[in-house]
């Protein structure tokens, strides 16, 4: 077992596992829940939640396949306990559309065909997300690419999801200034 | 009425995207059932050892943990083992390959014991407390050392690590080779590689407790071959009592070209517990559990006068099978077999290739699956043929290309090749390239001293694809056959459904089919939805592997859409009162001829196809087609890769600043789609070329063992990849289309060890080891200054 001695920290002599009190608000809803300590971020929305668009593509954080948001950056949800996240505002793939109204990153990534099997693709739309909003200004080639590093794709080879960011970019930052 | 435009060869957005960038697209792991309960395989960690003994009382007491099994308390659940579709040659030796060893454990991750219970984590304590006891034996990795004497042999009742050797013999080539006033050698070995899908295996099994019905819901490329195979050989129950779905499947690239343990395990325990079974593989357990591609040492010859015109070809392989035979592994090199001449011509041709067994994860399809190996060998020595006879690789390639033809040619490899025009490809992506000024830097470069110097390397390749001609699969021993069905029903209300059998997994065929359906019908686009993917939806299929779904499928909806259009005709000509003849049929309309007012559309047949109120005498009510496809030859897509690497010398690393993909995939249905493939494709190859490499210790571990040590790419290691087309159309199929989903990694790989074996040329280097690594590139330095880099 990985997490060692500190796991049994958790548990009761008898065995049975303690659960922790949580709320999390994901996509603007507010939820509570009993999670066990070692549950992470990402099996939370999974599980718990139902919501299944984040994806588990690796188990060494390396992939970004579960990207999202909390408090707005971007964050690979295996890298954090959902004991982690109380209190937080977290944003999923499913957060992104609005009243029907697809986010540009899902527009671009569609109209670019920056997806092919599309398991990777939440959490590049997530990382993406926020590249975007970090940024001081339009993004080039080389800082999409640095900037999704993180987060690995095998259909694409990149070459159109660079497209569809640099294009989301363009059109997120007229949509901010025209606000 | 307006014709509608035509969308065969036009970007047409993709269907699939809408539930895929909003994240409910469901993958199998997103699906649980009500009582849902857990696998977790329980592995060896050795790559050889006797298992003495499995005990899971300490598992069974694990809270949560429902049941745990051994080997051998598994062993009535099967009707046979996991099973072999391609015994290649009539003497293979095919081993038993049982879902849970009963024995020994042959390979790092063989499944030793299972373990079941209420949730993911419970499974996974379970598992760690079972109990295996090992005797551990000496390991055999590399293949080279299979055959020889004192070497470990994993199959005691065979007695020999050697599965089979297959060959194929075409002119005197002993003749050809006397004759030869140059032969070039080359040999390289192609490292093992891990195709890591991005989405994991994944299974879901439920089994009726009353009727016997299972239903397997498997991130799986082939839900149809899972489903005849699982039942006969591995179950023993009908055919007809097992239903497999593959949902949205997260990649493949033949790692889900598998009949695998754990299906075999979800499905048993299923029957066994009363209750769903689920398994998820973690990405660590897939680098062990799921197959891998290459690992294979090639011998190349080629003979060729003094100008460097090749007359003859002769090839020898070693190929690792790992410790098993897998679904269709013996045949992946055979694949290859008939390739290791390019495009090129010549009078003699020989191939041999011995498959062996060492102590290592099975090997099976991985993209290109025999034909990447083909294409790297058959590069990479034409550059040698062109050193050695003091020509350029272009002007070699040119001289010894087959000229262009548009009907079915023989090639010296065997093949009967659909049609190429293999100058049109090279001058194209010569146009693109602009070479001079490449050539100027590099000079400059290499004037300068440079520590970055600038290489350029040409692929020009052809592969085979559209695996389908059954009776050719049969002759080569293939134990299925390589059609693909297509189902199309016009509805009462003018709305299409088409079932197709091939399984999509990122490749885009519920659009690439629904355009494909919209012109031959005169439906719009939106109205037509494709079906896959589902045996009890789609009863018929070979699913999708070897670019086969659309030059095979594709083909079959166009097919079964004429088929529609002909019983449409008979219902129009009797409502309209006029002899078929008469009509004629443009846009999804028949109209009378002479008086085109007077006309039906195919959605209004359909609803009297429905009604059925006024049907011509003879004619079922119904607008529906079947039709199934099975071409008589394969599809060769072809063309000319160039790219141009920078390699710093100083420290090994190298750059592709440039890489050009022109290739021939015959006519184009979604130039968008194809592109994408082409792209995802190429760089698959550069990763293979520069990055990855499956390593495994002298103990058998494998030392790769996860994403942060085996290098898959990242969007900062790889460029955008330029795109040319030339198109000449297949002569296989009606449509005129070739696949496309492996090209860009058959063709890469060479390009980019040529280029950079061309930038150190002027230090004495004529090879560099695979992967292409940092390490790799000092030490072809160092060799060649004559320091040895070892």
């Amino acid at each position: 077992m990985d997490c060692g001695d500190t796991l049994l920290l958790h548990f009761e002599r008898e065995g049975r596992l303690v659960v922790r009190h949580i709320a999390v608000t994901v996509n603007g809803t507010r939820h509570e829940a009993d999670v066990e300590p070692r549950t992470l971020l990402v099996y939370f929305l999974r599980e718990t939640l139902g919501l299944t668009g984040t994806n588990v593509g690796c188990d060494t954080s390396t992939c970004g396949a579960c990207t999202v948001l909390v408090g707005g950056q971007s964050v690979k949800s295996c890298t954090m306990l959902a004991v982690q996240a109380d209190g937080e505002d977290v944003t999923t793939i499913e957060g992104m559309a609005q009243d029907g109204e697809l986010h540009p990153l899902q527009k671009a990534f569609h109209e670019h065909h920056g997806l092919q099997c599309g398991y990777c693709t939440p959490g590049m739309i997530m990382a993406s997300d926020s590249l975007i909003r970090e940024a001081s200004g339009p993004l080039t080639e080389s800082d999409v690419r640095l900037g999704l590093e993180g987060n690995l794709c095998r259909c694409t080879g990149y070459h159109n999801i660079v497209k569809a960011v640099i294009a989301a970019s363009e059109e997120m930052r007229a949509g901010s200034a025209n606000r | 009425m307006a014709v509608a435009e035509r969308l065969v060869g036009t970007t047409v957005l993709r269907k699939e995207d809408g539930e895929l960038v909003t994240g409910h697209g469901k993958y199998t792991d997103d699906l649980t059932l009500p009582g849902t309960l857990y696998m977790y395989a329980v592995r060896s960690p050795y790559a050889h050892a006797r298992v003495t003994s499995v005990d899971v009382s300490k598992a069974l007491a694990s809270p949560g943990v429902v049941a745990a099994f051994s080997g051998t308390d598994l062993a009535d659940e099967w009707a046979g083992p996991l099973p072999l579709a391609w015994p290649v040659t009539e003497d293979i030796k095919n081993p038993p390959f049982w879902p849970v060893t009963k024995d020994k454990a042959r390979y790092q991750g063989e499944i030793v014991a299972v373990v079941v219970a209420e949730s993911v984590a419970a499974a996974r304590d379970g598992g760690e407390a079972v109990d295996v006891q090992y005797e551990p034996l000496p390991v055999l990795i590399d293949v080279e050392e299979a055959q020889k004497d004192g070497a470990p042999i994993l199959h005691e009742d065979i007695g020999t690590n050697k599965s089979y050797t297959w060959s194929l013999t075409n002119g005197d080539v002993d003749k050809v080779f006397a004759d030869a006033k140059v032969i070039v050698r080359g040999r390289y070995y192609l490292p093992r590689l891990i195709p890591n899908a991005m989405e994991t295996r994944s299974c879901l099994a439920e089994v009726n407790p009353v009727t016997g019905d299972m239903t397997l819901w498997s991130a799986t490329q082939i839900p149809h071959i899972v489903r005849t195979t699982m039942a006969a050989f591995v179950l023993g129950i009908p055919e007809s009592k097992l239903r497999v779905i593959a949902p949205r499947v997260g990649g493949g690239f033949g790692s889900k070209i598998r009949v695998g343990p754990e299906e075999a395990l979800a499905l048993a325990l299923a029957r066994r517990l009363g209750h769903p079974v689920k398994w998820t593989e973690t990405r660590s357990e897939n680098y062990l559990a799921t197959h891998h591609g290459r690992d294979m040492w090639q011998d190349i010859e080629l003979a060729a006068d003094e100008d460097g015109k090749i007359h003859g070809y002769r090839v020898k392989l070693l190929a690792s099978m790992g410790a098993y035979l897998l679904l269709v592994g013996p045949g992946v090199p055979i694949l290859g077999a008939f390739l290791y001449c390019g495009p090129y011509g010549g009078e003699a041709y020989h191939f041999e290739c011995t498959g062996v067994f060492t102590n290592t994860t099975p090997t099976d399809a991985y993209r290109g699956a025999g034909r990447p190996e083909a294409t790297y060998a058959i590069e990479r020595t034409m550059d040698m043929l062109a050193r050695k006879v003091g020509k350029d690789p272009i002007e070699i390639r040119r001289m010894n290309f087959l000229p262009a033809f548009s009907e079915p040619t023989a090639s010296i490899g065997g093949l009967m090749v659909d049609s190429g025009d293999y100058e049109k490809a090279l001058d194209k992506a010569l146009e693109i390239a602009g070479l001079d000024a490449v050539r100027k830097e590099q000079a400059e470069r290499r004037e300068r001293g440079d520590a970055v110097q600038l290489g350029v390397g040409f692929s020009t390749y052809i592969e085979m694809c559209g695996l389908a001609p059954s009776r050719v699969l049969g002759s080569l021993s293939y134990a299925a056959g390589g059609w693909e069905a297509a189902s199309v029903r016009v509805l009462a209300t003018g709305k299409v459904e088409v079932g197709i059998g091939t399984t999509p997994h990122g490749q885009g065929h519920e659009t690439t089919f629904a355009q494909i359906a919209a012109d031959d019908l005169g439906i719009p686009f939106d109205d037509i939805d494709i079906i896959f993917g589902d045996t009890a939806l789609v009863p018929r299929g070979m699913d999708s592997y070897g670019s086969r779904s659309l030059p095979v499928g594709g083909v079959a909806v166009h097919r079964a859409c004429g088929k529609i259009v002909e019983k449409a005709r008979k219902i129009a000509a009797h409502e309209l009162e006029v002899a078929e003849e008469d009509l004629e049929y443009a846009g999804g309309t028949f109209s009378v001829k002479g008086a085109p007012d007077r006309a039906k559309t195919v959605g209004e047949l359909a609803f009297s196809a429905w009604t059925a109120h006024n049907l011509p005498d003879g004619v079922e009510p119904g607008l529906d087609a079947l039709a199934i496809n099975d071409p008589e030859n394969f599809v060769f897509p072809n063309g000319t890769h160039i790219s141009i690497v920078e390699v710093d010398t100083e420290t090994g690393m190298v750059r592709v600043r440039t890489h050009i993909a022109v290739d021939d995939v015959g006519n184009v249905i979604n130039p968008q789609i194809v592109d994408g493939q082409v792209a995802g494709g190429v760089v698959q190859g550069i990763a293979e070329a520069l990055y990855e490499e499956a390593h495994y210790d002298e103990n058998g571990t494998l030392v790769t063992s996860s994403m942060t040590n085996y290098e898959v790419p990242a969007a900062t290691e790889v460029p955008s990849i330029t795109m040319g087309r030339t198109v000449t159309p297949s002569t296989t199929n009606e449509l005129g289309v070739k696949g496309v989903g492996e090209t860009g990694t058959i063709a890469s790989p060479p390009a980019i060890v040529n280029a950079v074996v061309d930038a150190l040329s002027h230090l004495g280097v004529t090879d560099v080891e695979r992967p292409v690594s940092p390490e790799n590139v000092w030490r072809a330095i160092q060799q060649a200054k004559g320091g040895g880099g070892k």
